[in-house]
């Protein structure tokens, strides 16, 4: 399945946060974490996170930092700031929101995906 | 084994090179890129395919170059306008040698400014005090040129490396150049001298154009970056001075506003070391940013080809209606070689921004038509000048008007020549700038010719 180019950039922001909220890491690791999380339906042309993460940097919800790698090659690694988080907590409700808006329409006709229920059926695990 | 990761290599190599060509993506960006690469051949070659696969694979998932290079662009904008003062050359210079090339510059505009304050330590006459700046007799005025010239040389020189020989001949010209100027017997503030202190600059000009070509003189591409280098030099050094009168006014009030007077500091300092300091700096700026952005003379070219054609039109009817000659007065003479060399420059600027494959084009067929009505009104004025000659005898004035007329207008009658043969389908467009290119020195060796030759003939009058 081709996620379109749109929703790709939309979600680019959130999911770059999100994955280092999990801890700090660079570039390679977030597409290869981004790949993995999708199942490999998330799929990004990898020259153009980098531009996402720049533009997280110059608004302050990351920071980056040169550091020595393994290979012992430089390497930047980012980490997420206050202000990411912060702004990491208002995506995540805003997707909340289109994620259940678009399952309860989904509930009334007869698209669902097998295995989705609605978000008022799931308790608290979504709700936080 | 090691053979593969070799060619890896030359392909990564290759990659950064395609990759830092574009203005919008830093090094540092770049170093980045290239590590994400780096993994992500080496994962793959891990999963088993070999070095040359790995690398196609990887460089089509970093995805298409121009794409990403936009997307660079749209995150870091004022990267495109920063190149202006901050460019990086195409061939990859290393950003230490920038910074090296600024200690340069500066070093030899504070050289230059430094130069022109120099004589006063040996009892000349303090440089903007008394009269006017470089009025002629003064020992500044024939000599201006001398004070900053030979450090744009150096510059090119330093910047281009060119070898010892060429670096001795440079300095060998520049003596001989200040050898006579200054000690040719000239009568203080005489003709001669006034027209050997208007030529000399023509003179040394050629000498900072084959510091400019690093040598490479006889390459009319070379010829041609200079031509164009000394367009936007112009540009440049009037913009400069703009903002540098700017400046001095600005101080001159505010000074003025507690009470203190500091003309004296302006005009004997701020200004002639200002004026020399600017011809470097002009110059380095203009090799900065050369690859970024269009450049300003053929704009302005674009702008001025139609307006100067219908300007001269306009001459040529009114003429030819009123049926009145030309009054052939000195300054007279002198506005017709001024009006021959703007129109020399707009076919010369003209020239250097034109592509050089394209078909004839209306832009063409104006840029002949400009040259004819230059030629025709020409002719009129040399007529008037031979008459003046004939009737009044030979002062250098004359002859160098005169001299200076033939060699523009031969150049400008075998370029309109070309053009038409261009036009016409019969001649291709390099031939005029051949032509072009292959002139240049002539203009160099008259000057030379006024500066030396003149006063041995008029005897220094």
């Amino acid at each position: 399945m081709n996620i379109s180019k749109d929703l790709v950039a939309a979600s680019a922001a959130p999911l770059v946060l999100a994955i280092l909220a999990d801890g700090d890491s660079y570039g390679y690791a977030i597409i290869k974490r981004v790949g993995e999380l999708s199942g490999g339906h998330l799929h990004w042309t990898d020259g153009m996170l980098y531009p996402v993460l720049h533009r997280l940097e110059r608004l302050g919800y990351v920071e980056a930092r040169w550091a020595k790698s393994e290979s012992g090659r430089r390497r930047r690694y980012y980490r997420i700031t206050r202000a990411g988080q912060a702004h990491l907590k208002t995506q995540r409700r805003q997707w909340q929101v289109v994620d259940a808006t678009l399952r309860e329409i989904w509930m009334e006709s007869s698209l669902v995906p097998a295995g989705w229920r609605p978000l008022s059926q799931r308790g608290v695990e979504a709700t936080c | 084994m090691l053979t593969h990761d070799d060619a890896l290599e030359a392909q990564i190599t290759q990659w950064r090179s395609w990759l830092r060509r574009r203005p919008a993506i830093s090094d540092s960006d770049l170093e980045e890129l290239e590590g994400h690469l780096r993994d992500l051949v080496a994962d793959l070659r891990a999963a088993g395919l070999a070095a040359d696969e790995a690398f196609l694979v990887a460089v089509k998932r970093l995805g298409d170059l121009d794409a990403v290079s936009r997307e660079f662009a749209r995150e870091h904008s004022e990267r495109l306008w920063k190149q202006l003062v901050m460019a990086k050359n195409a061939d990859g210079e290393p950003s230490g040698s920038r910074a090296h090339e600024a200690t340069v510059v500066i070093g030899l505009a504070m050289a230059a400014a430094a130069a022109i304050k120099l004589p006063e330590l040996f009892g000349y006459p303090q440089i903007g005090s008394g009269d006017g700046f470089f009025d002629s007799g003064t020992f500044y005025f024939p000599n201006v040129s001398l004070f900053v010239l030979p450090f744009l040389a150096g510059y090119f020189a330093w910047k281009r490396r060119l070898d010892r020989l060429g670096c001795l001949r440079l300095a060998l010209a520049f003596a001989a150049a200040a050898l006579a100027i200054n000690a040719l017997p000239f009568t203080a503030g005489g003709h001669t001298q006034t027209l050997a202190a208007l030529h000399l600059p023509i003179v040394l000009w050629l000498a900072v154009g084959i510091a400019y070509s690093g040598g490479r003189w006889f390459d009319g591409s070379r010829r041609m970056d200079f031509v164009r280098f000394s367009g936007e030099l112009f540009i440049y050094y009037v913009l400069m001075a703009l903002g540098g009168g700017v400046l001095t006014g600005f101080t001159a009030v505010s000074f003025a506003a507690i009470g203190a007077d500091v003309e004296w500091f302006a005009q004997q300092w701020m200004l002639p070391c200002g004026a020399m300091g600017a011809v470097i700096v002009g110059a380095w700026l203009v090799e900065a940013k050369q690859s970024v952005v269009e450049n300003m003379a053929p704009v302005l070219t674009r702008l001025f080809t139609p307006l100067f054609t219908l300007a001269l039109l306009a001459l040529l009817v009114t003429m030819a209606w009123t049926g009145s000659g030309i009054e052939m007065e000195r300054e007279v003479l002198i506005g017709f070689d001024l009006l021959l060399a703007v129109v020399l420059g707009l076919l010369l600027y003209a020239i250097s921004a034109r592509d050089v494959q394209a078909p004839p084009g209306a832009f063409d067929a104006l840029q002949l038509l400009l040259v004819v009505c230059a030629l025709v009104v020409d002719a009129v004025a040399l007529s008037a000048i031979a008459g003046r000659i004939s009737e009044f005898g030979l002062s250098p004035n004359r002859v160098a008007a005169l001299g200076e007329n033939l060699v523009l207008l031969v150049n400008l009658a075998w370029s309109a020549w070309l053009y038409a043969r261009f036009l016409t389908g019969r001649g291709p467009f390099a031939a005029l700038e051949r032509w072009q290119t292959g002139y240049l020195p002539v203009y160099a060796v008259w000057a030379a010719v006024v500066v030396v030759a003149f006063p041995l003939l008029f005897g220094f009058v």
